[in-house]
């Protein structure tokens, strides 16, 4: 294994008084140390022509990790749809951009900070947002938000061991304070997001940070080296040994002890990273910046090769002129070292006091440390030491990419209920229980607690901040006076759905994130990606990324939302045990006149409740449904409920086969799991071209002005819609619902069919509405309106729920704090 | 030479921190602890050559200028030869 | 009439505060750079919200030492107006433009939210367009927000009307629900002895535009306004 290869390209060899970096002494130990395997050694011998020295050798390791490279996932990440007429920048760079018109672009992206995060939590979690506020402003954009998809294990006492949950609790403390001191601090608004909880994720939590930023189009920055003899200046906070390893450490899985790699969890500081964006965007103001890249992930390592890959260039860089917090260290700490509030700049020969000066105005280091050359290699020197010396491409675009096999992937779940959730569905039921059980359950509860604790309202942009569907953010200075643009973003990951069916729960994850947008009445033109999922050195693991990604593609392609960039997040796994297959989608939209953001929440009493819902496809309209239905009480309607006969054996719906799709769809609703404690089934049918037709409709309401609110039909159906529309402002609802949406009264109530949504406008606005709906292949009933203090839902006739909407809200807003407060009774 | 600043709110005014680190240990199960205040604690280190007249003189300073605000906490020093 | 914004290392409502003066207000408004005594001019200061200095040691215990701050208080005390939103409202405390000081939340953690507030006095250069008992909704973000001082100032600020604003709820009553930081006596907002200084917790720059909410912390920037063209 020491042995080097007879021949090789001995780069420097020609230069006078070359002297290779000293060789290390390579042992499988060592090599096993920085997760290399044999055949990847044997690339990098082949690379370098010689045995690597230990400084190099780091260096590889990151760069090679799952985290850097995506060397199992890039294959199938190939298939993604990238493009579209709005896109200016797609993968590769550090965020994606598209043009939002007006002469501004807006850089997004989603990344993942997740084995940090159950290591140290604030600090995990707080990193994770500096990291991708930099991957931001390094692209000359100024965030104007951020949101998170988060994941944690049960909260709830009982639901796991006491130990876990408390961990639990822990975690999630830590985790929201994280997020919030540093985007509190650094002062950018935060929009929610959400918070979701499985117990797959007790030991493997998921923080997953989105951030969005805007930028003149003509001003964009690249993470690009240029010009030979340029500068190389490092600025910003000094190098420690925090984080060695720390994108390593992201790649393997968790093991027992490995809390014990706690010194490789990074501390953020806000403050600079504040001084450091107003810095950086004003040193770019200059003209003297030529290239830019902040040091994320394996640090300094991975901002000098990609610089210098991207401009075909190379960076000669001195170390000993790298800003130092600790004596002593050495090269392969300081080319390692993961800390935070670093970035890396190419300025203009000649014109670096313009640079620096900026940087002192802040009170920041920034040193020149290197130079550009025109070979593309890394060399690195360490008291005038050479102590690395490597081809860029070897560690960027030639490094390693792996086929690795694609299983099958079969959730170990029933398709038919078991025996005991039949009995539990024939069972006479309490709808209002059940609703006030759901709206108390981690995932539906408000997550107020979460939002309060982030600054939603910085920058006076948030015209719609968290709670609603999605985050809307206006644009100052764009469109017509006091009719500006906006934006709007939502995340969205259904990931019990993912492990039933990858391929159509990530379907639903576009759809849904997309949705969202849609219903505040922007345009959905955009998305990014982070795709969180087990060991890729299982079969079954990579059949569940591969079907995700298919799904991501087709969903993507359809709804013309392209993916620009995004993050990949392997072995995530505890002792053995996978996370279910989590892709998180952030999906970005557009406004053209932000005044016309249509809210979630009921505004006033007496306007019209309608649903809207796609004509399923080859059927014509029924025109039944426009006949007033003849209420039949609920007593008689036929249960239980896999013996529901169609209601009229006249009409032609209602076969055995729909009926049957419905409890199939009903075992992964939120219903099954919370209120029955069981799961079976697969994810509910999507139609992704009547989802497209949805958004195109929601957006011509929206800009007509007809609708006062919309909501889609999510976790807990339109009981949980309906309530959560009221909370707001106290506003109550009567409705009575569609029987075409009722194969079983249950699922009517409870059900979580795509593509449904309900809109609340007034009275003199319905026939339009209809109109338009139908021109969009969309039903829609009026259901029923607004008014009261209480929510009254009734089916055929028969109050099936009944309470007051402030009895509901407070079931709904206490319960994750009192559940994160539950402490174990000694 | 080292100074130890340690500052803590002023008696009379309310420590929810403290409250909260007191009621967890009481949850825990530690009796023994009837209450906790707590705050922050300072480590200077001082310009060599300093006399310790000059040197407590100067600390002086910085903890009742600098790193206590009167209305609400207090300070104590040791300095350490 | 001229306004100028502080900026200090670490304010991040410097920029909010800025486009209501120039954006609603409509009137010249410049950013004063901490690090110089050179106060241009101005009519007004505002102290804008934020994390100076990363609010380290104290909330506002660094600001108070910069050049700009000095000038600030030769500014006051000759009767230029001061206004101080959140993190100004703590720097203001600290360099002792106004008493007591702005201790951590009770419930401990940052708390973002609209809350409203009663107006207690009218007779201020801040409060000029408000009435007597007027609710207002405007947004909170902090996590020192609780207002302490000893009783003897706290019965000077009551006895000479010098508390403008306290928490309440919708309908204008003071509890302890509505109560969101622990702050005595549900303080939200205070003057100083010669009303032309005002410290607040509570965001009007986050309350100028309906768009955003609310447009309620507007009154309080052209009662600025207004005091100033009559001055």
């Amino acid at each position: 294994m020491t042995t080097a290869p007879s021949s090789g390209q001995s780069t420097g060899a020609n230069e006078e008084n070359y002297v290779a970096p000293t060789p290390a002494t390579v042992t499988p130990e060592l090599l096993a140390q920085h997760s290399i395997t044999p055949d990847e050694y044997e690339r990098i011998l082949t690379a370098l022509g010689r045995v690597p020295s230990l400084t190099e050798l780091g260096i590889y390791s990151v760069m090679w990790s799952e985290h850097c490279s995506y060397k199992s996932s890039k294959v199938h990440l190939k298939r993604l749809p990238t493009k579209s007429g709005r896109v200016v920048q797609g993968p590769g760079e550090n965020a994606g951009i598209i043009d939002v018109g007006d002469g501004w672009a807006c850089a997004f992206k989603i990344e993942s900070h997740n084995h940090p995060s159950y290591i140290e939590p604030h600090q995990g979690a707080a990193t994770g947002v500096g990291g991708i506020l930099r991957d931001i402003f390094t692209m000359g954009a100024r965030p104007l938000a951020v949101m998170d998809s988060l994941r944690f294990g049960p909260i709830q006492r009982g639901s796991q061991a006491d130990d876990l949950v408390s961990k639990n609790h822990s975690i999630v403390e830590g985790v929201v304070s994280g997020i919030a001191g540093y985007g509190n601090c650094f002062g950018v608004p935060n929009l929610g997001g959400e918070t979701k909880f499985e117990p797959c994720y007790s030991g493997n939590p998921l923080v997953n940070a989105f951030a969005l930023g805007l930028v003149k189009i003509d001003e964009i920055f690249y993470g690009k080296a240029a010009g030979v003899g340029n500068p190389v200046i490092y600025v910003g906070a000094k190098t420690g040994r925090d984080g060695i390893h720390g994108a390593t450490m992201a790649s393997e899985e968790f093991k027992e002890g490995s809390e014990q790699k706690r010194p490789n969890v990074q501390v953020g500081d806000p403050f600079m990273e504040k001084l450091l964006l107003e810095a950086c965007l004003e040193a770019m103001k200059t003209g003297a910046i030529v290239g830019i890249q902040d040091m994320g992930a394996a640090g300094l390592t991975c901002s000098t090769c990609e610089m210098g890959a991207r401009g075909g260039v190379g960076l000669d860089v001195e170390l000993d002129n790298v800003p130092q917090r600790e004596t002593g260290m050495n090269s392969y700490e300081i080319m390692l070292s993961e800390s935070q509030e670093r970035m890396l700049l190419v300025a203009e020969k000649g014109r670096e006091k313009e640079v620096l000066d900026v940087f002192a105005k802040w009170g920041l280091d920034a040193v020149i440390v290197g130079t550009v050359k025109p070979e593309s290699r890394l060399r690195i020197r360490h008291h005038g030491v050479l102590v690395a010396d490597i081809p860029n491409e070897s560690l960027t675009d030639d490094a390693p990419i792996y086929h690795r096999p694609v299983g099958e992937w079969s959730a170990p779940v029933l398709v038919e209920p078991s025996d005991d959730a039949q009995v539990a569905l024939s069972e006479p039921r309490n709808y209002t229980a059940d609703l006030r059980k759901l709206l108390a359950s981690a995932n539906v509860s408000s997550k107020r607690w979460v939002h309060e604790q982030y600054d939603t309202m910085v920058q006076t942009n948030t015209v719609q901040g968290p709670g609603g569907e999605g985050g809307v953010m206006r644009i100052k200075g764009t469109g017509m006076p006091r009719h500006e643009r906006g934006l709007a973003m939502a995340l969205d990951g259904n990931s019990l759905w993912c492990y039933l069916d990858p391929k159509l729960g990530a379907m639903h994850a576009v759809a849904e994130a997309a949705r969202k947008v849609a219903l505040t009445g922007a345009t959905p033109v955009a998305a990014t990606n982070c795709l969180n999922f087990g060991n890729p050195e299982k079969p079954e693991i990579m059949a569940q990324l591969s079907a995700a990604i298919d799904g991501i593609a087709e969903a993507c392609t359809a709804l013309k939302t392209p993916i620009t960039g995004g993050n990949v997040s392997l072995y995530n796994e505890t002792r053995g045990e996978g996370i279910y297959p989590t892709p998180v989608l952030g999906v970005v939209g557009i406004l053209d006149d932000v005044t016309k953001a249509v809210p979630a929440d009921f505004q006033r009493s007496g306007e019209a409740i309608l649903l809207l819902w796609p004509i399923p496809r080859a059927e014509e309209p029924n025109p039944d449904l426009k006949v007033p239905f003849e209420p039949l009480p609920i007593s008689q309607y036929p249960l239980p409920a896999l013996e529901v006969k169609p209601r009229d054996e006249a009409e032609p719906e209602g076969t055995e086969a729909e009926t049957s799709a419905d409890l199939i769809a009903f075992g992964s609703s939120e219903f099954a799991k919370v209120v029955l404690g069981s799961i079976w089934g697969r994810p509910p049918a999507l139609d992704l071209a009547a989802e497209a037709e949805l958004h195109n409709l929601l957006g011509i309401l929206a800009h007509k002005k007809l609708i006062s609110s919309a909501r889609d039909l999510s976790d807990g159906g339109i009981a949980v819609a309906l309530a959560e529309s009221a909370f707001s402002h106290g506003i109550g609802a009567t409705v009575e619902q569609e029987p075409a949406l009722m194969a079983n009264p249950l699922f009517g109530v409870f059900a979580e069919p795509a593509s449904t949504v309900i809109v609340s406008a007034k009275q003199a606005n319905i026939s339009e509405i209809q109109k338009l709906a139908s021109e969009s292949n969309y039903f829609s009933a009026r259901i029923g309106a607004t008014g009261g203090d209480r929510l009254e839902l009734s089916i055929y006739g028969d109050p099936v729920i009944s309470a007051s909407v402030a009895e509901l809200k407070e079931v709904w807003a206490s319960a994750l704090e009192s559940a994160l407060h539950d402490e174990v009774t000694a | 030479m080292k100074a130890h600043v340690y500052v803590t709110l002023k008696t009379s005014v309310l420590d929810p921190q403290g409250q909260t680190i007191q009621n967890a240990l009481r949850k825990i199960g530690f009796t023994g602890v009837d209450g906790v205040r707590q705050g922050k604690y300072f480590v200077l280190s001082l310009a060599k050559g300093l006399t310790l007249e000059a040197a407590k003189a100067e600390v002086e300073r910085v903890a009742r200028e600098v790193l206590t605000n009167p209305v609400i906490e207090e300070y104590t020093y040791r300095i350490e030869e | 009439m001229k306004f100028g914004v502080l900026v200090f290392p670490g304010s991040n409502c410097d920029h909010d505060t800025y486009n209501v003066i120039s954006e609603i207000a409509h009137q010249p408004v410049t950013f004063l750079w901490h690090d110089s005594e050179d106060l241009q001019n101005v009519d007004a200061v505002l102290v804008p919200g934020g994390f100076a200095y990363g609010d380290y040691l104290r909330t506002g215990a660094i600001a108070r030492f910069s050049p700009v701050m000095q000038a600030v208080k030769r500014f006051a005390d000759a009767g230029g107006i001061v206004l101080g939103i959140c993190n100004g409202f703590q720097i203001l405390t600290e360099s002792g433009l106004l008493p007591g000081a702005l201790m951590r939340n009770a419930g401990l953690k940052y708390i973002c939210k609209q809350v409203h507030l009663r107006t207690e006095t009218t007779n201020s250069l801040f409060t000029n367009q408000l009435t007597k008992g007027e609710v207002l909704q405007i947004p909170i973000g902090h996590m020192e927000g609780n207002y302490y001082c000893d009783a003897e100032t706290l019965h000077q600020l009551e006895s000479e009307d010098r508390i403008a604003f306290r928490y309440c709820t919708p309908k204008g009553e003071i509890t302890r629900e509505a109560n969101p930081n622990g702050s005595l006596e549900n303080i939200a907002g205070i003057l100083n002895a010669g009303r032309n200084v005002l410290g607040m917790m509570p965001h009007p720059d986050r309350s100028s535009e309906k768009l955003l909410g609310s447009a309620d912390g507007w009154k309080i920037f052209s009662s600025m306004v207004n005091a100033l063209a009559t001055r």
